[in-house]
Formats: C-alpha cells, sequence, structure tokens
C-alpha cells in the first residue's frame, strides 16, 4: 500500500514484515524514529517481538547476537558513534556467521561531534565481513531490508547485512512509499531455520577459538561466502521483483551510462541528485551519467567493470575519506579498473558532503567540469579556506 | 567409554593442573543439569574448553567477546520468551572476575537492571590469569601481578582493595546475590540450586584458586581456597531480596597470615608486619560487617 | 574441489574426550586404594578434569587417559585411601 511517510517510519513497517523475534537497541540520532516506532509497534500489540532496551549499543549487538544464535530472527539498528561502539561484536556476528540484519542511519564521525550525514560510519565495517547496501531513496530502503533478510540467511552465504541509509536525508525524510504485503513478503522470505543454534536437544558450542590451524580457513569461509552472496543479491532482486512487481535492490544500477563518456559513481541518497544533474546535462546535449553502488560489501567488481570499461572519465563522489589515503570506493574501483582493457582514461576521487554539508547540483555539475581536466585523486568538493 | 563420565563438562579441556575454575564450572553446570545454555566471556574458561573443533561441554554453549556474555545471554533470554520455552530453561552467564567486574561491569549492569531471568557467574581467581596474571579489579589488596610486580623502588603489590562486587550486585536490588568458594563443593551446589529457582537476574561470585597466579602447588587449590574463608579474607553470603540472609559462621577465625603464607603472590609482605597488620583489618572490618563469628548469648 | 568449512568455531558436545591430557602427568599419579573408602564422593566432586568415576565404596577410581596428576583427590581424601604414586 502507498503511503506518504517518513524514512524511519518505513524502516520499522518494513521490519515488521519480516517478522523478527527480538529487537534490540540503543537511541542515537539519527536512528532514533526507527526503534521508537518499532517498540510502539510492538507497544500497540501490532508486532510480536521482544524488545531489549539496553545500555550500550555494544550490548544491543550483543542481544541480538544471542537470540540470533538461539534460532530467532533479529534486528537492531544504530549510526555514527554507536556504530563504532557496536562494531568489536559486529566483526564477531560475521565471524560467528549468523544471518543478522541491521540498520545504519548515516552518520559522520567524532571529533568534532556532528550529528549530520555522511558515510564514514558504516565504512569503518567494510572489512568486517558483513554484506553493506546502501540505499538511494526510501522505497529501496523498504526493499533492501526485506531482501535483506533473505540475502542474509541464505544458506551458501550466512552473513550479516547492514542496510546503510543516509541519516537525516532518509532517516527523517518523507516520501511516498510503497510497503508490501505481508502475505508477499511471507511468501519471499520464509520463516528463519539456523542450524547450527543453542538448542538443548542438539548441544552445541557456539564460537569456539581457532588456533593458526584452523583460523585461516574460517576467514577464506567467509571470503567463500562473499563471492556466493555476489550471485545471489541478483538472483533475489528477480525473485523480490517477480513477486512485488519492482526493480529494486541487486548490485549496481547505471543510469544513462550507456553511451556515456562521464560517469560519476556514487552511492546512497546522493545519486537522486546526480541523477537530476545528468538528466540535465544530456538534456545540453552532454554524455553523463551515473553508476549506482547498491552491494558496496562483497563489492561488485566484474559487475563494476563491465559497466565502465568503455567510459573515459569516472569520477567517485564519496561522502567517506580514508584519511591519508583516498575515499574508499575510489581506492576499491581504481584497484578493479587499473591495467584493465578499455577506453577508461581517469578515475577521479572526490570527497563531499562530510558532515551533513549539502550536496548541490552546482558542486556535482563542478565535478563533471573538473573531469574533463587533469585527474585528481582525494579533492574535497566545496572546500571553505580561509 | 565417554558415558562413564556423568559430567556436563568433559575432561580434555586444557585447564592446568588442579585449576579450581575448572572445579568450581563443572560443579556449576552439573548442577545446572542438560536444560541450561550458557554464554561465555573469553577468558581462561572459555580458552581450556572450546579449542576448536574439540569442546568440554555438554550443554548449549557460546562463546562471543570478553565483555558481552551478560549482553549475549539477555538476548537468549528475549529469544526464548519469544520462542515459549523461557520457563523450561536455565541460562547462564559467566566470565572470570576481569570479565565481570572490570570489562564486563556494564554489560552485567544491564542485564541485572532489566531484571533478566539469568544466572550470572563470576569465577574470582583475583586476577587475568588467562593473559598472564594481570591485576584486576578484584585482585586484592598487596597481591603481586605481572601489572602490579615488586620492584627495586615500588615494593608493594597491588595498591587498592578489592571491588566490592557482591554490594554492587546487592545495589541492583537483585532477588539473589551470593558469594561461595571452590573449597566448599558441597555449598557451590546448594548455592547454584537456590538461584536457579529464583526468577530474575542472580549473582554467583565463585573465589576459585589459581595455582600458577597464586603461586602454590596444585594439589593444595581447595585448601587455599578454604583458607580465605576461615580468615576472613572471603565472606561466604548470601542477600536474598534486599537482605542478608546467610553467611558461613567462622568457628575459629584463622590468622590472615596463614592464608597469606600458602601463596608465592604475598611473599613479599610476609616479613612487614604493618603490611599484614592491613590485610588483618580487611579480615576483621569483614568480620564485623557480615557478622561472621556467632555472638555469644 | 575441496570443501570450504563454514562451520569453524562450532563444535560438538563433549568432544575433548579426544584430547588425552593424561600426557601431561610428569610426576606422579593417584592411586586409589579401596580400602578404607567411605563413598563421600568428595573426590569425584573436586577433579578439576572430571576423569573421576565411582558409584560405592571402594569403587572410586580416575581414568589416567585424561587424569594431570594434580593431587587434589590424594589432598582431600578424608580416609587417605588415594596416593599419589611415582609416574
Amino acid at each position: 500500500m502507498k503511503q506518504f511517510i517518513e524514512g524511519s517510519k518505513a524502516v520499522a513497517l518494513a521490519v515488521k514484515l519480516a517478522r523478527p523475534g527480538v529487537i534490540s537497541a540503543y537511541p542515537i540520532t539519527p536512528q532514533t524514529h526507527i526503534v521508537e516506532e518499532l517498540a510502539q509497534l510492538i507497544a500497540d500489540g501490532e508486532m510480536k517481538a521482544e524488545f531489549v532496551n539496553v545500555e550500550s549499543e555494544h550490548s544491543a549487538a550483543s542481544v541480538v547476537l544471542g537470540s540470533t544464535a538461539t534460532g530467532v530472527r533479529s534486528f537492531t539498528a544504530t549510526s555514527s558513534q554507536g556504530f563504532l561502539l557496536m562494531i568489536e561484536v559486529l566483526f564477531n556476528i560475521a565471524g560467528m556467521r549468523l544471518p543478522l540484519v541491521m540498520t545504519c542511519a548515516n552518520r559522520a564521525i567524532s571529533a568534532p561531534l556532528n550529528i549530520w550525514n555522511d558515510q564514514q560510519d558504516s565504512m569503518t565495517a567494510r572489512d568486517s565481513g558483513w554484506i553493506q547496501l546502501y540505499a538511494e531513496n526510501n522505497q529501496e530502503v523498504v526493499d533492501l531490508h526485506i531482501q535483506a533478510y533473505k540475502i542474509a540467511e541464505n544458506k551458501e552465504i550466512m552473513l550479516p547485512v547492514m542496510v546503510c541509509m543516509d541519516g537525516f536525508i532518509l532517516t527523517h525524510g518523507a516520501e511516498v512509499v510503497d510497503i508490501p504485503d505481508q502475505t508477499l513478503v511471507d511468501k519471499f522470505l520464509p520463516a528463519f531455520e539456523l542450524s547450527d543454534k543453542l538448542d538443548i536437544n542438539n548441544p552445541k558450542t557456539l564460537g569456539a577459538f581457532a588456533d593458526p590451524d584452523h583460523y585461516t580457513e574460517a576467514r577464506y569461509a567467509m571470503q567463500v561466502a562473499n563471492d556466493n552472496a555476489l550471485k545471489i543479491i541478483p538472483q533475489v532482486a528477480d525473485e523480490f521483483k517477480k513477486i512485488f512487481g519492482r526493480v529494486s535492490g541487486g548490485l549496481i544500477e547505471g543510469y544513462r551510462i550507456e553511451d556515456a563518456e562521464q560517469v560519476i559513481v556514487a552511492m546512497g541518497s546522493v545519486v537522486g541528485t546526480i541523477k537530476d544533474v545528468v538528466d540535465e546535462l544530456r538534456a545540453e546535449g552532454k554524455k553523463a551519467g551515473v553508476l549506482k553502488i547498491v552491494t558496496y560489501r562483497p563489492f561488485p567488481a566484474e559487475v563494476v567493470y563491465r559497466a565502465l570499461k568503455d567510459i573515459p572519465q569516472i569520477a567517485v563522489l564519496e561522502k567517506a575519506v580514508s584519511l591519508g589515503a583516498s575515499g574508499p570506493l575510489h581506492i576499491d574501483l581504481k584497484s578493479v579498473l587499473c591495467g584493465r582493457e578499455g577506453k577508461i582514461s581517469r578515475v577521479s576521487g572526490f570527497v563531499i558532503g562530510l558532515g551533513g554539508r549539502d550536496i548541490t547540483k552546482n558542486s556535482i555539475r563542478e565535478v563533471f567540469d573538473s573531469l574533463s581536466k587533469e585527474e585528481v585523486s582525494c579533492k574535497f568538493v566545496g572546500l571553505k579556506l580561509g | 567409554m565417554a558415558e562413564a563420565f556423568k559430567t556436563l563438562f568433559s575432561p580434555g579441556h586444557t585447564a592446568c593442573a588442579g585449576c579450581g575454575q575448572a572445579i568450581a564450572a563443572r560443579l556449576v553446570v552439573d548442577t545446572a543439569g542438560a536444560n541450561t545454555i550458557i554464554a561465555n566471556n573469553t577468558g581462561c574458561l572459555e580458552v581450556f574448553s572450546a579449542k576448536y573443533p574439540e569442546t568440554a561441554w555438554g550443554v548449549p554453549w557460546i562463546h562471543s567477546l570478553f565483555e558481552n556474555a551478560a549482553a549475549v545471554a539477555s538476548g537468549i533470554e528475549a529469544a526464548l520468551k519469544y520462542l515459549g520455552l523461557k520457563d523450561k530453561i536455565n541460562i547462564i552467564a559467566q566470565a572470570g572476575d576481569g570479565g565481570t567486574a572490570d570489562i564486563g561491569l556494564q554489560a552485567l549492569s544491564g542485564m541485572w537492571e532489566r531484571g533478566h531471568d539469568i544466572l550470572y557467574v563470576c569465577y574470582d581467581n583475583e586476577a587475568y590469569m588467562n593473559t598472564g596474571v594481570q591485576r584486576s579489579g578484584l585482585t586484592p589488596f598487596e597481591a603481586n601481578t605481572s601489572t602490579s610486580p615488586i620492584g627495586k623502588i615500588l615494593a608493594t603489590g597491588n595498591l587498592r582493595p578489592k571491588k566490592p562486587m557482591p554490594e554492587i550486585a546487592f545495589a541492583h536490588g537483585i532477588p539473589y546475590v551470593a558469594t561461595a568458594s571452590v573449597g566448599y563443593p558441597q555449598d557451590i551446589q546448594r548455592k547454584v540450586k537456590k538461584a536457579l529457582a529464583i526468577k530474575g537476574p542472580k549473582y554467583i561470585q565463585i573465589h576459585v584458586s589459581c595455582p600458577l597466579g597464586w603461586r602454590h602447588a596444585p594439589n593444595l587449590t581447595l585448601d587455599v581456597s578454604k583458607l580465605a574463608v576461615e580468615t576472613g579474607l572471603y565472606p561466604l553470603i548470601e542477600y536474598e531480596n534486599g537482605k542478608l540472609t546467610q553467611v558461613r559462621k567462622l568457628t575459629k577465625v584463622k590468622p590472615v597470615e596463614e592464608y597469606l603464607k600458602s601463596q608465592g603472590r604475598f611473599k613479599h609482605i610476609l616479613n612487614s608486619p604493618d603490611a599484614i597488620k592491613l590485610i588483618q583489618a580487611i579480615a576483621d572490618s569483614n568480620i564485623e560487617k557480615y557478622g561472621l563469628i556467632e555472638k555469644k548469648a | 574441489m575441496a570443501k570450504v568449512k563454514h562451520d569453524i568455531g562450532i563444535a560438538k558436545p563433549r568432544s575433548s574426550l579426544n584430547n588425552k591430557t593424561g600426557s601431561w602427568r610428569t610426576e606422579a599419579r593417584p592411586k586409589f586404594l579401596q580400602k578404607n573408602c567411605i563413598g563421600c564422593k568428595i573426590c569425584l566432586l573436586i577433579c578439576p578434569e572430571g576423569c573421576i568415576t565411582g558409584e560405592a565404596k571402594n569403587t572410586y577410581n580416575c581414568d589416567y587417559l585424561y587424569c594431570k596428576g594434580c593431587g587434589e583427590c590424594a589432598v582431600i581424601c578424608p580416609k587417605k585411601d588415594i596416593e599419589m604414586v611415582k609416574e
């Protein structure tokens, strides 16, 4: 049913449709509206789940680790500092191969303290083994949450999935969103079954330590599961389209890139703004396009390469920076495209929108314009110096 | 052959010979029985009992991190509630003293405050033994550890008394708090049984000697642990529903010196009457505070 | 192709029985005399390995495949019916 609602409420309704039995969270802006809404749904009897109010994000992640290990589908959400406090547990959840789903309401990290949006928080977990999906708009936010459980719980994957949505821009922005029917979601997402769980009738040990004889193989298995995810995520998106009639999710989405000469690669809500600029440039006769990365981890290297190999000028526009190097997505893209056949002449890196700085259409135009000049690797857009 | 061992904590684990924690952990799980799920913090117990691909545990058991067993157990409890299985299954969270009183205290406080139906067991061997006997918040006054060493200039051991964990637990208003000692195995069984019959959060702190860290012969684990109780340094107490209900009375109080000289970690103060006096004062204060001596009519 | 193990960290219950810690003993082993035993079970209760078995008095013994030779059973036996003998 179509509703005009806030992004956070849309997340809550999507999570409700996935029927989790345990939700645990600690409040942090801009994640709060998501978990407040879930708590209200439970309090109103519209949703049957245990809501555990914890004393920290570290414990929030630990609670849902415990509940998932007991075989109950679970959910948590966080942002920024909360994400960083959680990160020890996030690595552990992935290593224990627990198919949890969480939302990261993307926000800048301290210092200086800043509650506004960028993607530096979730970027810190890019090596954790979690699958990371980045949403462009609130319809995608809803669809990705529903797909996330199906991806995580796939027996060939068994890795946790985080859906990243830009704080405030999406969490607090109201849009018309189609909330799917429960019957269709039930058809798409079967009940959760965990084979290695805490069960008194089959008393296994979970989380035994692995010495040098076994540890490498445990990490290798996670890498294999990530490779499997690259095959399965598009299948899940196909199945989603069959049931819900909507293209959503997958690995990447190209917009007017087929004959493009200049393409910006980006993730999250900024893609919407770039699409508008692309339309304007096209109207002016310029061959511009945008490539959206939906699945950032596992990084869909081959798909990205095939989409970009004939594009001469490429820019990566990202709301994160690996300080001392360049933007993380830029680094990833360089490693994928370097030394490969094609028409690529430059892959420039731009950092934009940190700490909630507005990204205007003009600033995106500037990026397109500068692409015809020399390659840059870590250019901060819109710097106010002096 | 394996079936000959009627325990849920099997032989073949890799604890040091004479490990007090291994004794207490077996008593706890065997008293709780097969309908039990355990969440274990990182530490000696976790490392010596669960080295992939083997495990000593005969109950469902999970290890996540150093500081989060109380929160993981809270999640297990929530999941069992959701599944309608909570009343049929005991949940135990367990850790060493560092995992409990230091790094895990916040998660533990949260578990108590939220009122989860979980028994938390702290195996108190009074230092970070797993990493090589570093000082923890439950290391006793003057103990020589690898991070409170006896030096040429600084010739004292640990400068602070033990963090009062039972009182911290008690202050949370939870229905059951007890201390126990591996020197009194049947008392551990009784307290675990009693705790598991009570709904809500429970805390039992078991004093478990570590022959390696305390520096005594491995066959003296129980004797040394007993001396801590008999001197008044480790009072065995029970708080139920906000009241001190039981204490183990001492018929003959032994001088703390007897306990101190049984271990290498206090060797540096054996010739220091002043230091011994300070430790005797801790024991005397415990005896007074908890009424460890039967008052004559 | 070699099988990828996705369950490293998961162990079957009581599989530690595969690990024969008796090889750790270097000096002495407990000898259960089975003469003056009163069946108090305290040895079984406090064995850190859990490798002592027995049902009634004078039936208690330990499994040397696992016994690490700590000697706590010999110290605690109220009847001195367990003695440590040289390996």
